[in-house]
């Protein structure tokens, strides 16, 4: 199998776990989780792209990756932090319970 | 193919899973990071040494352990009462696989065209530093602005409402 193929199959499974995550979870934190597990799949084909792709020096493909890891990390702390908010306010992290945006 | 990237491929899909699927809160954290180190042990097979190990640093280090934090100030460690999937789980899987199906048919379909084995690409970390610094610094000083905003912003929405103001 070519190698860059099966980089990619884990990538787009990795992605389909991580939605069916943020699809069926209950709880607000694990829809985060799932976010995160697709991020990632998502970082691992920028990553496979440009170690097997043409012009692996002008580093586009990692620059990409690089950057989604930092806007992933500024995504996570304000999803928590969004999290913690809503605990405090509705006292329970079950999405199918918050139903209302009024406070 | 190698044996190692099977192994490792194994690794991150079974966190995955295991962060998806387990019904404790912490054991899906734990997963995660599981999985999390195999993607970065992953980028690690891929030549990508610095994109691997800023994945330990961030990943493992910091959005793991904010997970972790934000499962234990919610105390949601505590399994729910009659579910933890959400009332109608069967469009959500339907989605999904559909999503995987689709991306899978196109990558195989596309085996063909798709680059071949190369040698491993001469780039180090000295590289990422001087195109950080030249081509892509107007990126990484809008990111450096970013980090700050949402860590001022982060903070503000988690912080305790005074006694009265509402």
């Amino acid at each position: 199998m070519n190698p860059l193929t099966g980089y990619l199959l884990v990538g787009a499974l990795l992605f389909a776990i991580g939605l069916a995550g943020a699809l069926t979870r209950r709880n607000a934190i694990l829809v985060l989780i799932g976010i995160e597990l697709m991020l990632n799949a998502a970082n691992l084909n920028l990553i496979a792209f440009w170690r097997y792709g043409p012009h692996p020096e002008a580093l586009t493909g990692m620059m990409f990756a690089i950057f989604s890891i930092a806007v992933a990390a500024a995504e996570a702390a304000v999803g928590l932090g969004l999290v913690i908010s809503i605990h405090r306010h509705a006292h329970t992290t079950d999405l199918d319970a918050i139903n209302r945006m009024k406070g | 193919m190698s044996v190692v990237f099977y192994i490792l491929a194994a690794l991150s899909v079974a966190g995955a899973l295991s962060a998806v699927l387990l019904k404790n809160t912490v054991h899906c954290a734990l997963a995660l990071t599981a999985a999390f180190a195999g993607l970065a042990l992953l980028f690690l097979k891929l030549d990508a040494q610095f994109a691997g190990f800023a994945q330990i640093l961030i990943y493992i280090g910091a959005v793991a352990i904010l997970i972790v934090f934000a499962i234990l100030l919610t105390g949601g460690s505590d399994t729910a009462r009659d579910s933890v999937y959400s009332r109608r789980p069967f469009t959500g899987l339907v989605a999904a696989a559909g999503v995987f199906a689709v991306l899978g048919w196109a990558i195989l379909r596309s085996g063909s065209v798709l680059p071949h084995e190369s040698e491993r690409p001469a780039v180090t970390v000295m590289d990422i530093g001087n195109a950080l610094m030249g081509r892509y610094v107007l990126p990484l000083e809008i990111v450096a602005l970013l980090l700050t905003a949402a860590l001022i912003g982060a903070v503000i929405v988690a912080m305790h409402e005074k006694e009265g103001r509402r």
